[in-house]
């Protein structure tokens, strides 16, 4: 049976991510409340393993680094169809980057035991960087590709993967054990099922720590980051802006005036 | 603070005999860096036939370029690349290295930063050094911009978007050394690019587009999107979009707009239902005209927009849409 690892992050809601703000004076991050979610690509991620678990059979385990919070993201992707949740969450996780987040999360995958495959999200909606997936590979020392956009062959030791290029694709053969990030031209995510939320509750999230994956806190976290945020600016892109008003067809048609003006239309 | 500082390396894309816009783009940023460093700006170049085209980097700036040349190169192979960039980078110890946000570069950059267990900003929108000669990579978020740094490990990495960085002024008689690239003893061979696929864009292209109408979260669905497609065929302009509207599956990665999708000059932009979020809008550079049409009338977006109409897009596009047919 494949063993599948599915790693994911619990993002704030991209739909209000516009809430969190710079404090001008301040220089910080004020947050709101913005609810936790699981990473939209995470989802894609996660059906791909599902199709294959459905297919040929697989043991799914899901892993994710964040904050105890996070531990209610597992749990539904628990409820879609993962058979075993891990949740690494420390204190000095945090403020991590992506080699330190990839570092944490490849300790991960090394003390659960053997894989076959990692799937990842291509990227996060928050950090949007698209480096985790291919630097959890480094780790691992296993072969990564990304962008996945078609598993054209699921079997055997070597897969073929088509990778989404800026117009087209790469056709690519890679070799078990692996990761792949996925984009979400891949498939289209199952939503949640009163059956699953049933069998969910039985599966088991195990928490670990920087002693339990036997990590330095030096390693991890902002501490083992290369990189920091030395500094949070508001920049001014401000236009004058000229308010249409009116009815609704009185302002389509102003604006379609505004256009000609300009020599758009 | 001494000046001995190592080059400021491009690791360059090329195809068909042309070397990638991005790659002179980019060694023409890395040009400016160098001088400000009192260093040389070096390129690296892995293909099949690429003798003639290390002249495209000299022209851009380059002094040297690292070139592979060899039927084993000819199609990207991601470890066999990463090999031969990390042994460069452990031998000759750069400063800065930059690639390009492609896709290749999307994935090589990583590889390469965590062989080197260094630092890696992700779809910088400008990249200056700061009075101690640190590399500031600049990347917009939360309605501002974050200065990232890497203050101790070394190299400084970045990926950039094309248009981001101007093309330089080429200098064709500029001269420069080539050294050529020995591949590894061992090739790695876990991962294999079989076949690479070019397919036909479809729709007008967002980068040479004059007009580009982007939708955002505000379409609420397949539907609202679908109208906002229609706009963009009736004014024969490019489709674009936000982040949060490619993660719903409205429209493909391809059409996203922004830092982490594509750069545009369009002469004239229409937002709809987004709200301006800075990610997105720092992917339109130096439109003439600007609109937008969000139904929050307190929406950010109409701080950066010439021309503002609070209403329910989805609504508000189908009437817009007959209001264009009949001024025909």
């Amino acid at each position: 049976m494949l063993e599948i690892f599915v790693c994911i992050k619990a993002v704030p809601d991209p739909k209000d991510a516009d809430k969190i703000k710079i404090d001008p004076v301040k220089k910080t991050l004020t947050r709101g409340d913005v609810p936790l979610v699981l990473n939209p690509l995470d989802k894609n991620a996660l059906e791909a393993a599902l199709q294959i678990k459905e297919k040929v059979g697989a043991r799914i385990t899901i892993l994710s680094m964040g904050p105890p919070a996070a531990a209610k993201i597992v749990k539904e992707c628990l409820a879609l169809g993962g058979d075993q949740g891990f949740l690494l969450s420390d204190r000095a996780f945090g403020g991590a980057d992506a080699l330190a987040t990839a570092y944490t999360l490849a300790k991960g995958i090394e003390k659960i035991g053997p894989f076959d495959v990692v799937l990842c999200g291509m990227a996060s909606s928050d950090g949007a960087t698209e480096w985790v997936g291919p630097q959890i590979a480094t780790f691992l020392d296993v072969p990564v590709v990304t962008l996945v956009e078609e598993i054209v062959d699921d079997e055997g030791p070597a897969w073929k993967v088509k990778a989404s290029l800026e117009d087209g694709y790469r056709l690519v053969q890679v070799k078990l054990p692996a990761v792949l990030t996925v984009t979400r031209d891949l498939n289209v995510p199952r939503t949640l099922a009163f059956s699953g939320i049933i069998k969910a509750r039985k599966k088991e999230i195990t928490q670990w720590g920087c002693s339990d994956l036997g990590v330095t806190e030096e390693s991890v976290g902002l501490k083992g980051s290369p990189t920091i945020v030395s500094e949070l600016s508001v920049i001014d892109s401000k236009r004058d802006v000229e308010m249409i008003a009116g009815t609704r067809e009185e302002k389509a048609e102003q604006l379609v005036q505004k256009l000609a003006e300009a020599g758009v239309v | 603070m001494t000046d001995n500082h190592g080059p400021v390396w491009v690791i360059a894309e090329q195809e068909e005999g042309q070397v990638h816009t991005v790659s002179s783009q980019l060694t023409g940023q890395a040009r400016k860096l160098a001088d400000e460093l009192n260093t040389r700006v070096e390129a690296i170049l892995l293909g099949n036939g690429t003798a003639e085209m290390p002249r495209q980097l000299f022209a851009a700036g380059a002094d040297k370029v690292y070139l592979g040349n060899a039927p084993e190169l000819d199609r990207y192979q991601s470890e066999l690349f990463t090999e031969i960039i990390v042994r460069l980078a452990e031998t000759h110890q750069p400063e800065i290295v930059l690639l390009g946000s492609t896709p290749l570069g999307r994935e090589l950059a990583p590889l390469v930063a965590a062989r080197l267990k260094t630092g890696l900003t992700a779809h910088c929108i400008d990249l200056v050094l700061d009075e101690n000669r640190i590399l500031q990579q600049k990347i917009p978020a939360y309605g501002g911009m974050l200065t990232i740094i890497c203050p101790e490990k070394r190299p400084q990495m970045a990926t950039v978007a094309k248009g981001v960085f101007p093309m330089p002024e080429l200098k064709e008689s500029r001269e420069g050394e080539i050294v050529p690239v020995a591949l590894p003893a061992e090739i790695p061979d876990r991962l294999q690019t079989l076949e690479i696929v070019r397919e036909e864009p479809k729709g007008v292209p967002l980068e040479s587009a004059s007009i580009v109408v982007a939708g955002g979260a505000g379409a609420g669905g397949p539907d609202g999107w679908s109208e906002i497609s229609d706009l963009a065929s009736t004014l024969g302009a490019a489709l674009g979009a936000t982040r949060p509207a490619v993660d719903e599956g409205w429209t493909e990665l391809e059409t996203m707009v922004g830092q982490s999708g594509k750069m545009v000059g369009p002469e004239c932009y229409i937002g709809i239902g987004l709200s301006g979020e800075l990610q997105h809008m720092v992917g339109i550079v130096g439109a003439k005209i600007m609109a937008a049409v969000n139904n929050d009338p307190k929406s950010p977006v109409f701080e950066q927009v010439d021309f503002g109409i609070v209403d329910d897009c989805r609504e508000f596009v189908p009437v817009l849409i007959e209001k264009l047919k009949g001024n025909r």
